[in-house]
């Protein structure tokens, strides 16, 4: 959708007249949030739960529809087939906000042309993929996947301009070459009975489905999309989530109330980390880090590469000189580009599966974890923990001893081996601190703090801070150039209240205002982004939270005046207190609500301006039937019709041209270890799925005989980490770890309720006791449906501390990447279970005697194609 | 093993676990068979949190960002965490985790001194804070004296790949603005949260 942000607010659930939960247990996971979707069925609304399991969501749902897990996209595909086959889409809406008009080249080619793949496909050159495959053995620099570098060039994908830049459109819809003519044929073979064959999903159930998603969208009515982890953590998350905005726009049910896509995250500030950005690729605001791969060498280059000619991306350079200003303040000037080559520059992907094969090779020598656990939350957790184990140090800042902290200790570990210097910076809670938190829908919101630190713990912001100042100091007398970034970089947070700063507490509000931006000129803030500039007149961390604290003593953060809906003054939402995004398309293209029902915001045209329930997300007076200029940049190149301000023709994006690695349209493609051939293309995987194949890592095969069942993971509602694992009434809540499984399998393996089993990749094994509940049904699936299929429930909150224990369901999952976002998958596996406890000497990567004979051949070798030959 | 075996706190459970039985011998005497008269015990009693500071607060768990309220007494300790009635998103609800932040922060098993494993030792042993942070500026300047790339394929890059650093989503805006200021000063490039687990 062009944001990094969930379209809705959970508060506008209740508005909707269906809800659709995939790829989320809402009820479990998300408990007090899915009370707006009991509201919403208080209302009269229909909800609808879509999982491999019956859980708690489905247990109140109208409505539960069982599917295969890593089939969604079949399922989600199949529905917008039915739609486009049977004219159920929201004609005007599509018509007038969204590309379906656009034209594509003549030598695109879909996968329809090309058996599952896309034009523009390259398999990797001979040399590089030997020189990659050296790399991972010599532990080099390159710890890049080995199934580098399969790309796809992305001209063939663009779509077609005429002679003034503006995109040619057919308003029609019937030229063949148009995106809607191309939806048609490409999503033509997700038929109800392809989804029954794929997903295991009844076609009666899919049918109603697709009934009830239709009559409940359009001008009277709207449908919301709720979804988590479900539908990210797969080696196509990324084409999840565009599946489902695809359907959402051809309902058109974005921008509008009881609409939208509500992502459901799960830490409770991961949006705020996205934003602000502690991402290696991230720069705050959602602008990337320079890169030497796009050669952005210079300010103006990453400029020019990141500066969108049309529509909101086009204030780029203002928000980048802006960030650069607030990290450099007085350094930072026009003459020197702003200090733009202090910023460190990316040579591939630095993210945290690539790195943790790179601390396993010896190139990450410190490792600084806060607030995360990963020898335990991590996949491979195995390797994570022999990872550090190459460390020269690493410093933990936690509440409690963990998995992480004391991986050196662990079971099966020789600390007399390990020479990693380990220490722990004991830190307070949340109401041991104040500062912002940012929730699951944008919001910006304030805590107050209770208490001082207990013992000698700190703030996360006095260890950095502290931290920092030291790092200045140590460096204070060095004339190197590669140490300028650390003597500029401003950093000057001393608190106002005396016993703070005698405590060495730095100013949380002067952070924040940092952030929100102010004029370097005056030293005022600044109230809206739109006051930013590029000359270096205004410096701000982050341009999307300008507003938050627009003048000297007001903190918007801090807003607790809330009613029964938007809540304008209960916290801050980004952008510029918008609830609810691209709300531009609640009216029609003349500006009017679509109806009286679902009245939101709207054109007054006494008054010249758009108003509403809701802050306006498009320029305030910019009149509907304003033309788009032909030619013009920014956004007069988009009309008063086109609410999708951050893309470059303002419309919805049905088929994106760029921004995404593997398709310009989503494709239903197996997981990397599934129990079944794919039965809509030849090409099983996601061509561009990154995987590393060492003896660390080991994957079951494509298909294999030896993991024969489904394996999905979750959370439960008592548990989160290894902090509720600590929390006595929690512990009592789940005293230890289960997995969930079908009476069938159960009676078939002699698998008894309450009984140990072990669950086994080629990995490793965990054992769990065993819940046999008939929530869990086994599917049928294929072609006649010949093929039965039962899939096992895993949560993954379990590890070794804590008053509750137990094993964790990371050391069964290899690391693979979605080619996007880097997302691991780990809610599609295969496995196998029997029944009793495992060894007690775990079978993992460090025992010398895993048998890879054990592993078969041809699971080994290149599994992409259906040429590879699965040995089932 | 490796895991906690010090301290468990095992008060809070043999409490609460003789609170519920003997309300569940009360119940069964009472309820039903007569009125519930209030004793005069009862009757006596005040709730703990009636005078003490209500300080606003966030749930710490998942992201739907329910509203809490910290009970602090006047002697500073912590009283009781409860949901937030005004709070629109939760309206005073919480969850089991929300309910229970009380014993995520006073916690007997929480470890509140600075620690410091050496290499190949097999134990934890306390440290001062002062000493603990100039040690690890001085390990992070070494690691990045040691690693810090200028140049790679004739292009400026002024990076270094020894230092990584993880977390993010459980601590606050202000927090990760800071780490991100200071890693990208000093060039590390592996800065990553819990968005990508």
């Amino acid at each position: 959708m062009g944001r990094g942000g969930a379209t809705t607010f959970l508060q506008d659930l209740q508005n909707a007249d269906c809800i659709l939960i995939e790829g989320s247990n809402f009820a479990e996971a998300h408990p007090v949030g899915f009370r707006f979707v009991m509201k919403a069925k208080e209302r009269g609304a229909k909800i609808i739960h879509v999982d491999p399991r019956y859980t708690r969501t489905s247990a109140v749902a109208d409505l539960y529809v069982p599917i295969r897990s890593g089939s969604d996209i079949v399922f989600l595909g199949g529905i917008i087939n039915w739609l486009l086959a049977n004219e159920r889409y929201f004609k005007e809406y599509v018509a007038a906000f969204t590309n379906a008009s656009s034209i594509l080249r003549e030598d695109f080619k879909d996968t329809e042309d090309l058996d599952g793949i896309f034009s523009g496909y390259s398999e990797p050159q001979e040399a590089e993929s030997a020189a990659s495959a050296q790399a991972h053995e010599g532990g080099s620099q390159a710890h890049e996947p080995s199934s580098e570098p399969r790309t796809y060039d992305t001209s063939s994908w663009q779509l077609e301009k005429d002679e003034n830049g503006a995109f040619k459109r057919d308003p029609t819809l019937t030229h063949p070459r148009c995106v809607l003519s191309l939806l048609r044929r490409h999503f033509s073979r997700y038929t109800p009975e392809m989804v029954e064959s794929v997903c295991g999903t009844p076609q009666t159930k899919f049918l109603e489905v697709c009934e009830s998603l239709a009559a409940n969208s359009g001008r009277e009515k709207t449908t919301a999309f709720a979804y988590a982890v479900g539908w990210t953590q797969h080696t196509v998350g990324v084409q999840y989530i565009r599946t489902a905005a695809i359907l959402q726009l051809l309902l058109g049910n974005i921008g509008r109330p009881g609409g939208g896509i509500m992502a459901l995250r799960g830490h409770a500030n991961i949006q705020g980390a996205t934003d602000i950005a502690t991402l290696y690729d991230l720069l705050p605001g959602y602008l990337p880090m320079p890169s030497i791969v796009r050669d952005e060498q210079t300010l103006d280059a990453y400029l020019k590469t990141n500066t969108k000619p049309t529509g909101w991306w086009a204030n780029t350079p203002k928000y980048v000189v802006s960030i650069l200003k607030a990290f450099y303040g007085e350094h930072a000037t026009a003459a020197n580009d702003y200090c733009f080559d202090y910023l460190p520059q990316l040579t591939g992907d630095h993210s945290m599966l690539p790195t943790t094969f790179a601390m396993k090779d010896g190139d990450v020598k410190g490792y600084v974890v806060v607030g995360q656990n990963p020898a335990t939350s991590g996949q491979n957790a195995e390797l994570v923990r022999t990872a550090m184990e190459r460390l020269d140090w690493f410093v933990n800042v936690d509440f409690y001893e963990n998995e992480t902290s004391s991986f050196w200790k662990r079971e099966g570990a020789d600390p007399s081996k390990i020479a990693t210097e380990c220490f722990f910076i004991p830190s307070g809670t949340i109401l041991e601190k104040e500062g912002t938190m940012v929730n699951t829908n944008r919001m910006l919101q304030w805590h107050d703090k209770a208490i001082e630190p207990i013992g000698e713990s700190v703030t996360d912001a006095w260890f950095f801070y502290n931290l920092g100042k030291r790092l200045k100091a140590l460096y204070a007398d060095s004339t190197d150039p590669k140490d300028r970034p650390i003597a500029h970089m401003t950093w000057d947070y001393e608190h106002d209240d005396p016993h703070e700063r005698r405590k060495g507490e730095p100013s949380v509000v002067k952070v924040l205002k940092e952030v929100n931006g102010f004029s370097t000129v005056t030293g005022e803030q600044i109230a809206s982004f739109t006051d930013l500039k590029d000359d270096g007149s205004t410096a701000s961390g982050g341009w999307i939270y300008t507003g938050v604290y627009p003048d000297a003593h007001t903190n918007k953060a801090r807003n607790r005046k809330g009613d029964d809906w938007t809540s304008l003054e209960w916290g801050f939402s980004w952008p510029a207190n918008r609830r609810l995004l691209y709300n531009r398309a609640s009216a029609d293209p003349e500006g009017r609500p679509w109806s009286e029902r679902k009245k939101y915001v709207w054109w007054d045209e006494a008054k010249g301006e758009w108003t509403g329930v809701d802050v306006p997300d498009f320029p305030k007076t910019k009149a509907p039937n304003t033309p788009a200029q032909p030619g013009a940049g920014g956004m007069d190149a988009h009309s008063g019709a086109d609410p999708f301000i951050m893309q470059l023709d303002g419309r919805g994006q049905l088929f994106v041209a760029s921004g995404l690695k593997d398709g310009p349209l989503p494709v239903h493609y197996e997981p990397l270890a599934s129990v079944v051939e794919n039965q809509l293309y030849a090409q099983q995987n996601n061509p561009l799925l990154r995987e590393w194949r060492r003896r660390d890592n080991a994957y079951n095969g494509a298909i294999d005989a030896a993991y024969p069942y489904v394996l999905t993971t979750y959370r439960i509602t008592e548990m989160s980490g290894v902090y509720t694992r600590y929390v006595p009434w929690l512990a009592e809540l789940q005293p230890e770890a289960f997995c969930e499984i079908d009476p069938e399998l159960a009676v078939t393996l002699g698998i008894r309720n309450g009984g140990w089993v072990t669950i086994a990749t080629a990995l490793g094994e965990i054992e769990a006791r065993a819940l046999v509940s008939g929530r869990m049904k086994p599917l049928r699936i294929g072609p006649g449906k010949g093929k039965r299929i039962h899939q096992i429930g895993l949560p993954y909150n379990f590890g070794n501390f804590g008053f509750t224990s137990g094993d964790t369901s990371g050391d069964l999952i290899a690391l693979s990447m979605d080619p996007n976002v880097s997302i691991h998958e780990s809610k599609s596996l295969t496995c196998n279970i029997r029944p009793g406890r495992r060894a007690a000497r775990r079978r993992g990567i460090v025992d010398e005697a895993v048998p890879q004979s054990q592993r078969s051949p041809e699971g080994q070798a290149k599994i992409h194609g259906k040429d590879a030959a699965p040995h089932a | 093993m490796t895991g906690y075996t010090g301290n468990v706190d095992s008060k809070t459970t043999v409490d609460l676990t003789r609170i519920l039985s003997k309300t569940a011998d009360a119940l069964g005497e009472r309820v039903g068979m007569s009125p519930n008269v209030a004793s005069e015990r009862t009757r006596g009693l005040r709730s703990r949190i009636k005078h003490a500071r209500a300080v606003h607060s966030v749930c710490p768990y998942c992201a739907v960002g329910c509203g809490t309220l910290a009970y602090v007494g006047d002697d500073g300790t912590l009283l009781d965490v409860e949901g937030n009635p005004d709070s629109p998103i939760s309206n005073g609800h919480l969850c089991p985790k929300g309910s229970a932040i009380f014993g995520l922060t006073v916690n007997s098993a929480r470890w509140t001194t600075v620690k410091y494993r050496a290499p190949y030792s097999d134990a934890w042993e306390d440290r001062s804070m002062e000493w603990a942070m100039e040690r690890i500026a001085q390990r992070i300047k070494r690691t990045r004296e040691e690693t810090f790339v200028r140049e790679k394929d004739g292009k400026r890059v002024n990076h270094t790949i020894g230092i990584a650093s993880l977390g993010g989503a459980t601590f606050g805006v202000e927090e990760n603005y800071l780490l991100g200021k200071l890693m990208h000063s000093l060039g590390v490039v592996s800065v990553e949260n819990q968005a990508r687990i």
